[in-house]
């Protein structure tokens, strides 16, 4: 039957001029959904915490399946590019945690407010903006999102306000907390927890590891930050619970990077590569989401295959623009340092040497 | 034995500069091949060792190496009570160093950027320089700030900022500016045995640069006084006053200047607070001419305070022309390359300063 099949394939696409694999498909019988089992979250100071099934479409699945591919190919490209130096200074690469992105974009809307901090490309796409953009501001482009002027860590787009490079803060968030809970704020606290502050384990740093009760009186959830469907009904709960008035909650996402804290760190020296390995075999976001379309029938593998070639081809294409994009011109150097206000002039390296300032 | 010895524990860099020195022995004073991590990292070493109230605290300082490699091997030798790794926490570390120093130890309190001291800049004024003062003499606070400061290469408006003028404007502080590996480790044990609050103005684009140490700051006791800047090129045409990295821009200039004949005295600050405005005065009488080359932004800068103590002293009368300085621009660090490259002062800038100054 299936060689049959391949052989009517071959015929119409000659024919048609489809891909063969398009004309394979349309002739199979798809699930249009799925119900999935999702592990259970730990709670603190809630009673009832997200469902422990949910319901994928294939739609939804193929959509995810997408998205989380694309952050990973636009992160593998920018670990290429910036080992052929063409993308310099920092670059935190989030590849492993893509769940967290796309589970996350996958609870809210496109009208929430989002920020973080420097490991940021994974929410700079599910926000919106597009892999050319955020490639050509790795690469100091005028075509990139901030045109060149903010890198990999100063990324913004609508409702999403960056990419920031000053983290760490620990009494802040304890401040942010007390005022979010008293004047019941609608706000999510999201850790995705991947084990390590740069190069420091997080039992050498925090003196409670159980990061989804240190809001005290703020309710949380611990969730398993690799399963994209955990993530996604989290935190479609996460904001019904904020959406229905009852003020602040908190989710720890428990995550893994695969690449080291940034370019700059091998990674290596404070884990083993023994243990990113078992990660990468056992956990890997964009694996479970496969397996679990491909054995309930919601795609194939060869689709799935099909859009990684789209992917790749994505990717290069953004790479290619922001390698051979210019670099944005001199004279506007000085621009955008204000807002709403008339054009000034701004001193350059010395008195003589003038650049014009525009908002 | 004790040579051979030295040639096995030392890095690779300085197991070539040891052979050389081998061979130039009968032509010229031993000189070493250092880079000015190395410099900080034995200086750091040294007082150590000499003292063991001193200890080195900050993130990534010890298992790590630090993040710059900057304390590489301290940790291996010291140990957890003298190398401590902090929770990415600044404001919260810093107080517990200033806490200690009051307390009687000497910390070394690292930053892993000055950038971020900023999220504990509190715990470096309120609470360490201006207590001595407040106290009326009672508490004294001997910690030592030091970390990366100013434009490194791509890292964008976040983590390039020069602080220096915002330290140098406090008093209780000491600010210094090591530019040369002699610098570095004179004056960062000059810091640590220094009993108020010095702030460490490093520079990360330095720290793999090799300088020869001489002789003298090969001892244990060497030491650079915080206060007394260094004249790193005699001239007589013009006066040019810098603090770390562009001191190397300045020398370049001068060397290409030197080429038309117009010789450049080029001054190495070492020390933004307390300022050692004499030697510049001196300067400046003998050239009549002046400028200030700094990487931070010229408003309310470095050189906007050397040109009006010029203008305080003896010294304004032997200037023959306007002062001149030479700065980073004034907007955040742009990250693209070629934006970058004209948001920090260029040898090409100081040659143009120069030139109009001297209406050349």
């Amino acid at each position: 039957m299936r060689k049959m099949l391949a052989a009517v394939s071959r015929v119409l696409s000659g024919v048609s001029q489809k891909p063969a694999s398009r004309v394979l498909v349309a002739s199979r019988n798809f699930a249009n959904d799925a119900t999935f089992e999702i592990k259970k979250c730990d709670l603190h100071r809630l009673e009832e915490g997200p469902p422990v099934t949910t319901v994928l479409t294939r739609e939804d699945g193929l959509k995810y399946y997408r998205t989380m591919q694309t952050v990973r190919r636009m992160e593998l490209k920018a670990d290429q590019l910036y080992k052929q130096k063409i993308i310099r200074g920092f670059c935190h690469l989030c590849d492993g945690q893509e769940a967290c992105c796309v589970g996350l974009e996958a609870g809210i809307n496109p009208t929430d407010h989002l920020i973080t901090a420097y490991r940021a490309h994974g929410f700079t796409f599910t926000r919106g903006l597009s892999v050319r953009e955020i490639l050509a501001e790795l690469t100091g482009r005028r075509g990139g999102c901030a045109k060149g002027k903010g890198g990999s860590m100063h990324m913004y787009a609508k409702n999403f306000y960056g990419g920031n490079g000053i983290v760490g803060a620990q009494g802040q968030i304890f401040e942010a907390y007390n005022m979010a809970a008293l004047w019941k704020l609608p706000c999510i606290f999201i850790c995705e927890n991947n084990r390590y502050g740069m190069g420091t384990s997080v039992e050498r740093a925090a003196a409670s590891t159980d990061y989804y009760k240190r809001g005290d009186f703020i309710p949380g959830l611990r969730v398993d930050g690799m399963d994209i469907l955990c993530v996604r009904e989290a935190t479609r709960f996460a904001a019904a619970y904020c959406r229905s008035g009852k003020g602040p909650i908190l989710m720890e996402l428990q995550t893994y990077r695969y690449h080291g804290h940034s370019m700059s760190d091998p990674g290596v020296s404070y884990r083993t590569r023994e243990e990113i390995q078992e990660v990468r075999s056992k956990s890997d976001p964009i694996m479970l989401l496969k397996d679990r379309m491909v054995n309930s029938n919601l795609a194939s593998v060869e689709e799935l295959k099909e859009i990684d070639v789209e992917v790749r081809k994505e990717i290069e294409d953004a790479a290619q623009f922001a390698t051979a994009d210019p670099e944005p011109p001199l004279e506007e150097l000085g621009y955008h340092i204000y807002c709403s206000d008339p054009p000034f002039e701004v001193r350059g390296a010395n008195q003589w040497i003038k650049f014009k300032s525009i908002s | 034995m004790a040579a051979v010895a030295g040639l096995v524990r030392r890095p690779l860099e300085q197991v070539s500069g040891l052979l050389l020195r081998r061979r130039f022995h009968r032509t010229a004073p031993a000189a070493l091949q250092v880079t000015v991590r190395e410099a900080i990292n034995q200086g750091m070493d040294e007082e150590l060792e000499r003292d063991e109230k001193v200890f080195l605290l900050g993130e990534e300082v010890a298992q790590y190496d630090g993040a710059y490699k900057v304390s590489r091997g301290l940790w291996k030798k010291y140990g957890d009570k003298r190398i401590i790794d902090t929770p990415i926490s600044e404001m919260g570390f810093a107080g517990i160093a200033v806490g200690a120093a009051m307390a009687g130890l000497r910390p070394i309190c690292e930053f892993m950027t000055f950038n971020f001291s900023m999220q504990a800049i509190d715990q470096v004024i309120n609470s360490a320089a201006k207590t001595y003062y407040m106290s009326g003499g009672l508490q004294s606070v001997p910690i030592v700030f030091r970390g990366p400061n100013g434009a490194s290469a791509g890292v964008a408006a976040q983590h390039s900022q020069c602080f220096a003028a915002w330290y140098g404007h406090c008093p209780g502080l000491k600010v210094v500016s090591p530019w040369s590996s002699e610098d570095a480790k004179g004056l960062i044990k000059s810091a640590i045995r220094d009993n108020n609050p010095v702030v460490v103005l490093e520079n990360e684009l330095m720290y793999g640069v090799p300088f020869e140490l001489p002789a003298e700051a090969q001892s244990k006791d060497f030491l650079i006084p915080i206060g007394k800047a260094k004249i790193e090129r005699q001239g007589t045409h013009i006066t040019i006053v810098s603090h770390s990295r562009p001191v190397g821009h300045c020398l370049e200039a001068a060397t290409v200047l030197s080429k038309e004949g117009i010789e450049c005295e080029v001054i190495n600050m070492r020390t933004i607070r307390p300022m050692d405005i004499e030697t510049i005065e001196a300067s400046v009488m003998k050239t009549n001419h002046l400028i200030t080359v700094e990487g931070g932004w010229p408003q309310f800068g470095v050189g906007a305070e050397i040109c009006a103590r010029i203008m305080e002293g003896p010294a304004f009368n032997f200037l023959d022309a306007p002062a001149v300085r030479v700065t980073g621009a004034d907007v955040p660090m742009p990250y693209a390359k070629i934006l970058e490259d004209n948001s920090v002062p260029q040898v090409k800038d100081i040659i143009f300063a120069i030139k109009k100054t001297l209406n050349i």
